[in-house]
């Protein structure tokens, strides 16, 4: 394969891994709000499409037609660009995320993934934290008080969990000993004695997984740690001074880390795409992609569930949580895993 | 290709650049296609329907900072920790104990923090470091 | 080929960056014009092979780092510097001194990079490489970075807290 091959072949896979990401959040706030809906006993979006199934797309037409503005009180070239920073990290992070094996295509062997690299989770992990700019930007360049306390609480409280987040990730990386995500979903290949999956929630990471979950859901800004835009106390929080097509970038970036939040639980802790397989070949090459799927939208729902159900934070509360429980807790995990491993090897 | 070192990361430029072009192009479409009909009201900072009082850039609580800080440190911590824990297999226990004398005096200064109620936020109990 | 043009563009970028930094007058663009700075280094180092450096660089200085850097600016309500005139002193010798001094960089350079030439990636870069050094033959500086980041921690509650404590003072006295 030349480089020019090569080079066509990765614009392919990242224009489609776009698309199926944008897709993916256009439906999750569909899903969202019918889930929302059936939780508090509505119907949620009915009216466009079977099921309301159209509605992301009159959505989506709705924002590109309301009135852009731009108030005169604002710091321009940052008020603009804050919006596309966080698309942009949002939708970045996705390139190592592997979603299934290696497959051929006519004579181009490639994985289903846009890049595997040994510094994966780390890239990942670095991409999160410049995400915090889009937040703190949009906060700041507003001029508008609830703009400011919003960005400065959004970006408090993610500069906090994300180093619980990247302690829990510790104990994961002991196991697997490489940054790659590939390799750590192959490390979890196998089962323990013919049955119990060797998915690494099932060895000894399962209060990882929930410090991780924890942290995850805070450093997206989803409830029940949602402070920066507590809609009682701080109106929209960051973008409250924000319309249209800007608006809407942020809830595109709030999904979008979402998802790439889901895909690395489901690669780091569950084992990624292994799962049964069976029937002809074909289908023995989709099987995984649709296995790592169903973690994906099963934690998609777990988010939305949550949502539905717990109420939010305060914000001295929250900081204790983050600082006083789950960095203390992340950090005993660590030591624990390492001295079993060092033991055992 | 795929094996050399360099190609496995022209994606991820590639990807930032088709992701940066779209951002780009979402905020363009809008600012073409959306109508524009600004009136006084709607350009005066949200504040509830209320006349805005005083300027937004106000002072905040140095509390803030102090995060922000204390993140830098902590990060930096997680940094060494990442690439220990991959070679801890081969380290075995002369690895954990090295860690753990880390991770102990670091530990010192997250309890001289705690003690010093940094991490307590706000609330009728402590009203220190306000600024 | 391909690899050069990259690194000479993101080496552009950087010094670009740099310029604009001192150009600027509004102090968040200086800052994130830092940010661009570090991010390109980032990409420069994963060009010459040290993957893990670079993704070090990310984390910890764009993303840590300058993050505190946005933040005070955000809390302190910096506004724009007023324009000096500059120093004719500044003008006078600086220049020449910039000058002078890039030049004897590339002249040490040109003279003297037969004999210290590496090739991109020769260095340890991947993280395993990285490990294998800083928790064998780098084991104490590491153990002392423990005791550096314990003294920050405490030089940065010293510092935050400084104000409350004149003021109990003011209340006492």
């Amino acid at each position: 394969m030349n480089l020019t091959t090569f080079i066509i072949v990765s614009v392919i896979k990242t224009v489609i891994a776009l698309f199926v990401l944008l897709t993916a959040v256009a439906y999750s706030v569909w899903l969202e709000r019918k889930v929302v809906g059936h939780i508090q006993n509505r119907w949620g979006p009915t009216r466009v499409g079977p099921f309301g199934l159209l509605q992301p797309l009159a959505d989506g037409a709705k924002f590109l037609f309301k009135e852009d503005l731009i108030p005169p009180h604002v710091y321009k070239p940052l008020y603009i660009a804050a919006p596309m920073l966080a698309v942009m990290f949002a939708l970045t992070s996705i390139s190592v995320i592997p979603i299934g094996n290696v497959v051929t295509i006519g004579n181009i062997k490639t994985p289903l993934q846009i890049t595997d690299v040994n510094i994966g989770l780390l890239i990942v992990l670095g991409i999160t934290s410049l995400g915090v700019y889009g937040v703190a930007l949009a906060g700041w360049s507003s001029n508008s008080k609830y703009s400011l306390l919003g960005g400065l609480r959004a970006s408090a409280q993610m500069v906090s969990y994300e180093i619980s987040l990247g302690l829990s990730l510790v104990g994961v990386l002991i196991l697997a000993g490489s940054f790659s995500l590939r390799a750590i979903v192959d490390a979890q290949a196998g089962t323990f004695w013919g049955f119990i999956p060797r998915w690494n929630i099932f060895q000894g990471q399962i209060i990882a997984f929930f410090i991780y979950l924890t942290a995850a859901y805070a450093e997206t800004n989803r409830v029940p740690f949602d402070l920066p835009e507590a809609e009682t106390e701080l109106v929209a929080g960051y973008h409250t001074e924000y319309s249209a097509m800007k608006f809407a970038m942020f809830f595109m970036a709030e999904y979008a880390n979402m998802i790439t939040v889901a895909c690395l639980a489901s690669l780091l802790f569950l084992g990624g795409w292994h799962g049964p397989l069976f029937g002809p070949p074909l289908l023995q090459a989709i099987l995984p992609v649709f296995w790592f799927g169903l973690r994906v939208f099963m934690f998609l729902f777990i988010y939305i569930w949550v949502r539905g159900t717990l109420p939010r934070f305060r914000y001295d509360q929250l900081m204790a949580f983050g600082w006083k429980f789950l960095l203390p807790m992340a950090i005993a995990n660590l030591v624990i895993t390492a001295l079993i491993v060092a033991i055992r090897s | 290709m795929p094996d050399n070192y360099f190609a496995r990361y022209l994606p991820i430029l590639i990807h930032f650049s088709l992701a940066a072009l779209l951002a780009t192009a979402i905020v363009l479409l809008s600012w073409i296609i959306g109508y524009r009909r600004p009136t006084r009201a709607k350009l005066s900072p949200y504040e509830c329907g209320m006349t805005p009082v005083g300027d937004a850039r106000q002072r905040f609580s140095v509390k803030f900072y102090l995060v922000a800080m204390l993140f830098i440190l902590f990060d930096v911590e997680a940094v060494f920790l990442y690439p220990w824990a991959v070679i801890l297999r081969d380290l075995k226990m002369f690895g954990f104990w090295e860690m753990l004398v880390y991770i102990g005096i670091v530990l010192v200064g997250f309890f001289y923090i705690w003690k010093k109620g940094v991490l307590d936020w706000g609330g009728a109990s402590t009203g220190r470091g306000e600024v | 080929m391909l690899h050069l043009v990259l690194f000479l563009i993101f080496g552009a970028i950087c010094v670009a960056g740099a310029v604009n930094l001192l150009v600027q007058r509004h102090p968040i663009n200086s800052a994130l014009s830092l940010v661009a700075v570090m991010a390109s280094l980032a990409v420069e180092y994963l060009l010459l092979g040290a993957e893990f450096v670079a993704a070090v660089q990310v984390i910890v200085y764009a993303g840590a780092i300058m993050v505190l850097f946005v933040f005070v600016i955000m809390l302190l309500n910096a506004g724009e510097e007023a324009r000096t005139g500059g120093s004719r002193v500044a003008i006078l010798f600086g220049i020449p001194g910039m000058l002078a001094g890039s030049l004897l960089v590339a002249w040490v350079l040109i003279t003297h990079s037969g004999t210290q030439e590496v090739s991109a990636g020769a260095l340890p870069g991947p993280p395993r490489e990285i490990a294998n050094l800083l928790f064998h033959d780098f084991l104490l500086p590491f153990e002392v970075t423990s005791v550096l980041v314990l003294i920050a921690i405490m030089g940065a509650v010293v510092l935050a807290a400084r104000p409350e404590s004149i003021e109990q003072q003011k209340r006492e006295g």
